[in-house]
């Protein structure tokens, strides 16, 4: 479905992400972990488009999508959540739906199926369908889950869920962690999660990419990434908690 | 004791109020859209102006007909500006974009002085006055005040009821992150430079009955529009809106209450004091 093969990315000489090469399966969700500056970031922003590859290839469904406008590869299927939400305060939540719907797709859609869609979105993740409900209504966890309707509602294949787990707290953490599994189940979308919150991450993501210093250091199964000494030695400290809890 | 002429003076500074609204509405959309002030925007309504007046005394074209051509003229100018004047430079400092709008102010006022001349002109329609008791008002000025509500309502409705509209509104808040949702900015800045261009040409349809036009013309009314849209909140169409009633008040019953420059003198002290107050806007947090 995905292939990414020799992601490069250099800023003036610092290399950010150095040769990087993953696949992705139709439906799978693949969980990108590291700590902070280990290029899951740029990685992510190389394959939504917001940043162009320095070498290397990024292909979906076998068509080449390295270094198109963000636009061009939203049409072509891909959605992404942001870290930290970035909803359109002044517009209602479902207008905030409608305009990835309506707009989010290649080709035109009619006005009768954006909404349908956005409604669909907004059901999926639990949100109001109610064309009065303000964005200043939801806390958090709400804007999380806005997040995620928009990015579902361009009827993505592969969606880029960013820190979706950030500013939540536990019982929320583990509610949108089944949500992404849920989402996967209804829609079939493949997904790349980013995250460094580990324990919640590992319940629910068939594989696991480990990134340091823009390097690829692990890939394999959740079960797998605790146990493994360059993940442990990286992570050594504050995450060891989750880590034990991840192999358990 | 009841003041009639009072009464007329504010009924008049409500007319004004209109049309300011009007010219304040098109600049302000298109700053809370693109970012940019179009300091030549009382120009775009200049070239309008003299569309009209060109169609209708020259070409003999019916009025509505030379209305509708100005304004979808400007409006198309309006995507000229943009796509050729302000696009180049739209990454750039801000300071650009306003040299470079600056720059057209200059050149469409040397151009129109070039080409028509210093003359004043005058479409030489001869609009009736509506008399009401002891009072008296310009049916210009009242055809130009229903107009104006008329097009702020339809914009409004424009933004409010259509998906473009909600896309243009959304773009105001964070472009980037359009691009991820499909929309595609350029697109939205063309269709608002031509909004913003629409009514400018709008706004030329109805000074064009009240004023004789002129290469200048724009500075009876440019910096009178900017103040109003400073005052209001640059980008923010209600104080905008609302700041434009408020400056024709000053204008108007200023005017009566002293003399008519005193009306201007006291909105534009009025402003200042409000720069003080309010630096952001009537409606600022």
């Amino acid at each position: 479905m995905l292939q990414v093969e020799n992601l490069t990315k250099r800023f003036s000489g610092f290399v950010a992400v150095n040769r990087i090469s993953f696949a992705l399966e139709q439906g799978e969700i693949l969980g990108l972990i590291g700590p902070n500056g280990s290029g899951k970031s740029t990685t992510f922003n190389m394959i939504a488009g917001l940043l162009k590859p320095s070498e290397g290839s990024i292909r979906l469904e076998g068509r080449e999508i390295g270094g198109l406008a963000p636009i061009e590869i939203c049409h072509s299927g891909v959605g992404r959540t942001f870290q930290i939400p970035r909803p359109f305060k002044q517009l209602t939540i479902l207008d905030n739906v409608i305009t990835a719907a309506f707009y989010g797709q290649r080709g035109s859609v009619t006005r009768a199926k954006a909404l349908d869609q956005a409604e669909e979105a907004l059901t999926l993740v639990g949100l109001p369908t109610d064309p009065q409900a303000e964005v200043a209504s939801l806390g958090a966890a709400g804007l999380k889950k806005l997040e995620l309707a928009r990015a579902i509602a361009t009827q993505p294949r592969l969606l880029l869920a960013d820190e979706s787990l950030g500013g939540l707290d536990e019982t929320e953490m583990n509610a949108a962690a089944d949500m992404l599994g849920h989402i996967r189940r209804e829609k079939n979308i493949t997904i790349i999660w980013v995250e460094h919150i580990m324990g919640v991450l590992m319940r629910v993501v068939d594989r696991a990419i480990v990134l340091d210093h823009g390097e690829k250091i692990f890939e394999g199964l959740p079960r797998e990434v605790a146990r493994d000494p360059r993940v442990i030695e990286i992570y050594l400290g504050s995450e060891k908690i989750t880590f034990d809890e991840a192999a358990s | 004791m009841f003041d009639s002429f009072l009464l007329e003076s504010i009924i008049n500074g409500l007319l004004l109020g209109g049309v300011l609204a009007l010219l304040a509405l098109g600049l302000n959309l298109v700053f809370g859209v693109i970012d940019v002030v179009w300091i030549c925007y009382a120009e775009l309504v200049m070239v309008g102006m003299y569309a009209i007046f060109f169609l209708y005394v020259y070409y003999e074209v019916p009025l509505a007909g030379a209305i509708a051509a100005a304004v979808l003229g400007v409006a198309l100018l309006g995507m000229i500006l943009h796509r050729f004047v302000i696009e180049p430079v739209l990454g750039t400092a801000p300071i650009n974009q306003l040299l470079v709008t600056g720059g057209v102010l200059f050149f469409l006022q040397a151009a129109a002085t070039l080409a028509f001349g210093i003359e004043f002109r005058n479409i030489g329609i001869r609009m009736p006055v509506v008399e009401f008791g002891d009072m008296f008002f310009s049916f210009a000025r009242i055809l130009a005040f229903a107009t104006a509500l008329v097009g702020v309502l339809l914009l409004w409705l424009f933004l409010t009821r259509t998906y473009l509209g909600t896309a243009i509104r959304a773009i105001s808040q964070d472009r980037e992150i359009m691009p991820l949702m499909g929309v595609d900015p350029r697109r939205i800045y063309l269709i608002t430079s031509a909004i913003g261009g629409g009514m400018a040409g709008v706004a030329a349809s109805l000074l064009v009955l009240q004023y004789d036009v002129h290469p200048a013309i724009g500075l009876s009314f440019g910096p009178i529009t900017f103040m109003v849209c400073v005052m209001g909140g640059l980008g923010n169409m209600l104080g905008g809106f609302v700041a434009a009633f408020i400056f024709a008040q000053f204008i108007s019953v200023g005017g009566y209450l002293f003399q008519i420059e005193w009306g201007y003198v006291i909105a534009f002290c009025f402003f200042i004091a409000m720069m003080f107050v309010r630096p952001k806007g009537l409606f600022s947090r």
